[in-house]
């Protein structure tokens, strides 16, 4: 099996304040070794709930987490304390959408790095100190020796965001998870830390879950994309399928209202209605509301998700 | 850092001058003539001119002020009208009690409100919080001259374990860390600690509150840093706030509080500006708050300079 990631029927329902949130419902994944997959949806559609769900991050007072996640041969929701602690950083890692408020503030880049590293692994703080440089020259820091000296406020967006990569490669983990990275920068730094995770990726033979809700960045990264709607994965497949031949009505306006699409003096496409309040789903499928192929059917039952060729699945009776 | 001090450190000196000129006039705004009250109701107005000569409250005000400024600056504050020693012996003697007894205070204040508000931010929400919480403002509202007065009771009258009033054994106001002068400051240190314990039990539970809120709090745990790991860092964040509220506490307290001098006769700075005050006795007036007014800059410049050297954000930037 070279599946590294497997995620059955991950169900999380948040239950801090008023009615309870289903955030995800019966999400099922794999990521292979070595490949990244991209999910794909706009705010509210799951996908970084799902994310954080393969480090257990959720506050266990005020979420209900259900399913199976297998990362590299560990059941993440039956580990202890601290077995979970164990994978957090070192097999599984994350980098956060915006590195300024993700990175400890009064602790040095050279700090936190090196303290992730002896938490791990049993090396001197000079070997710990040593590795931290070489990852700040992986990651093209230049003068990297007195960057590890800076705070996160002494540096570029670019630049924290590559720190904040060579603190979550600093324990060599197995999977590496990104919770839309590169939204928070210019464009040209976009692609900028783009390439460099794809390289990264090649170079470590990294498996990435990606999130994004940029179908622009989503092409540029991925192998596979999931795409997620109302907390429901709505189709997967490759990058080629997803782009060229796309089956959910929901993919198909997504990928209509791209600009890049649009002729100077269209009006852009955009898919009508509004996200829908998890809080109160109808009976059907989720999208119903908003999809011009909707007949009555769609409104009973939520449509299962059906694998055709080249593992391209759909949840969609029309499709 | 070196270069940050100084840079406080001059930025100090406009405030000192400002200082030094509202304490001068401060005492003069007030009505009524300083040498009535020492000077017999029946003194001619002969003498009544000599003294007024002799205490230089002829010459017109920025003479005046310019000749106090001069002597201050030679370490003079001028002779106290009441008693006729020199001013800056008694503020002197005045502000180390207090100093003593503020800083004990402080020390207990901050160490007993750090843990409450560490608690209270860390249970937000919970019974916990919700005790540390009563405590905390039950410190900041409870009359200090009645809560002083109930120690006395217990401690001193039922139990007699603690003198209830008095500043040493033998009143010569010699200082010692043997037990037998602390336990002199015992009763009122712990009573003054009981605001600042109260005040900085608030800030801290906010802090450690908005701190753990932050996103670095879940991606230091992503990293697989345990909790106690994850403490520190918060801890490392919130204190250059709860030492900034800390020293501003240091310097209410330095005032001396009046209250809490009189009832346990703590020979303070507010005993001695209680004094000053009745006794229109101007030298001493301006001399106590001059100085009071001068260490709550330097305490600030203190604090700005200690929370530089722990917060980064705040020399760099």
């Amino acid at each position: 099996m070279s599946n590294l990631v497997s995620i059955e029927g991950l169900t999380v329902t948040f239950t801090g304040r008023g009615k309870p949130v289903r955030a995800v419902d019966h999400v099922s994944l794999e990521v292979e070794k070595g490949s990244v997959l991209v999910l794909l949806g706009e705010s509210g559609s799951g996908k970084s709930v799902t994310l954080r769900s393969l480090l257990r991050l959720h506050p266990e007072k005020t979420s209900k987490v259900s399913g199976r996640i297998i990362v590299d041969g560990h059941d993440i929701m039956a580990l202890s304390k601290t077995g979970i602690g164990d994978v957090r950083g070192r097999t599984v890692s994350m980098i956060f959408q915006e590195p300024m408020l993700a990175l400890d503030p009064v602790y040095t880049l050279g700090q936190q790095i090196t303290e992730t590293i002896l938490r791990h692994e049993n090396v001197t703080p000079e070997q710990a100190h040593a590795r931290a440089l070489e990852l700040f020259e992986k990651v093209q820091i230049p003068s990297p020796e007195r960057r590890l000296n800076a705070y996160p406020h002494e540096m570029s967006g670019g630049m924290r965001q590559r720190a904040m990569i060579a603190l979550a490669l600093a324990c060599r983990p197995k999977v590496l998870l990104a919770d839309e990275p590169t939204t928070a920068l210019d464009a040209t730094v976009q692609i900028q830390i783009l390439l460099l995770l794809r390289a990264l990726q090649r170079e470590l033979g990294l498996s990435i879950v990606f999130v994004t809700h940029d179908i622009g960045v989503a092409v540029e990264i991925a192998d596979k994309i999931a795409v997620m709607y109302a907390g429901r994965i709505v189709e997967s497949g490759s990058v080629a399928d997803i782009l060229h031949t796309p089956r959910h009505p929901y993919t198909q306006g997504l990928l209509a209202s791209r600009v890049e699409r649009a002729k100077k003096g269209d009006r852009l496409k955009t898919i009508p209605g509004s996200p829908p309040d998890l809080t109160a789903l109808p009976p059907g499928c989720a999208f119903a509301p908003r999809c011009d192929k909707t007949t009555a059917a769609c409104r009973e039952q939520v449509p299962s998700l059906v694998t055709g060729a080249y593992d391209h699945a759909v949840a969609c009776i029309h499709a | 850092m070196l270069f940050y001090t100084l840079k406080r450190f001059i930025l100090t000196v406009p405030v000192a001058i400002g200082v030094s000129l509202v304490c001068f006039l401060l005492v003069h705004l007030a009505p009524g003539d300083p040498l009535t009250a020492v000077l017999p109701t029946d003194a001619s107005a002969e003498l009544q001119a000599q003294m007024r000569t002799l205490y230089g409250f002829d010459k017109p005000l920025p003479v005046q002020y310019g000749l106090w400024i001069w002597r201050v600056l030679h370490g003079d504050l001028g002779q106290s009208i009441a008693t006729g020693r020199p001013v800056i012996s008694e503020v002197f003697n005045a502000v180390t009690n207090s100093l003593v007894i503020a800083a004990a205070a402080t020390l207990i204040g901050f160490v007993l409100g750090s843990l409450l508000g560490i608690v209270a931010g860390y249970y937000q929400g919970t019974w916990i919080d919700r005790a540390a919480s009563l405590i905390s403002s039950l410190g900041v509202s409870v009359p200090h001259y009645w809560l002083g007065m109930v120690l006395v009771i217990i401690f001193s009258v039922q139990l007699g374990w603690l003198p209830a009033t008095g500043g040493g054994p033998d009143g010569s106001g010699n200082r010692s860390f043997e037990w037998n002068y602390l336990r002199f400051l015992v009763l009122p240190a712990v009573t003054m600690s009981v605001i600042p314990m109260g005040i900085i039990a608030r800030s801290v539970r906010a802090l450690v509150g908005e701190i753990l809120t932050q996103d670095f709090v879940q991606a230091l745990a992503a990293k697989g840093l345990t909790e106690r790991g994850v403490f520190r860092h918060v801890l490392k964040n919130a204190a250059p706030t709860a030492f900034a509220v800390m020293g501003l506490q240091l310097g209410y307290l330095l005032g001396g509080s009046i209250l809490i001098e009189t009832v346990f006769s703590w020979p303070g700075t507010g005993f001695l500006l209680n004094a000053a005050i009745f006794q229109r006795d101007l030298p001493l007036l301006q001399g106590t708050i001059l100085v009071l007014a001068l260490f709550f800059v330097f305490l600030n410049l203190t604090v700005d300079v200690v929370q530089s050297a722990i917060d980064p954000r705040v020399q760099r930037s």
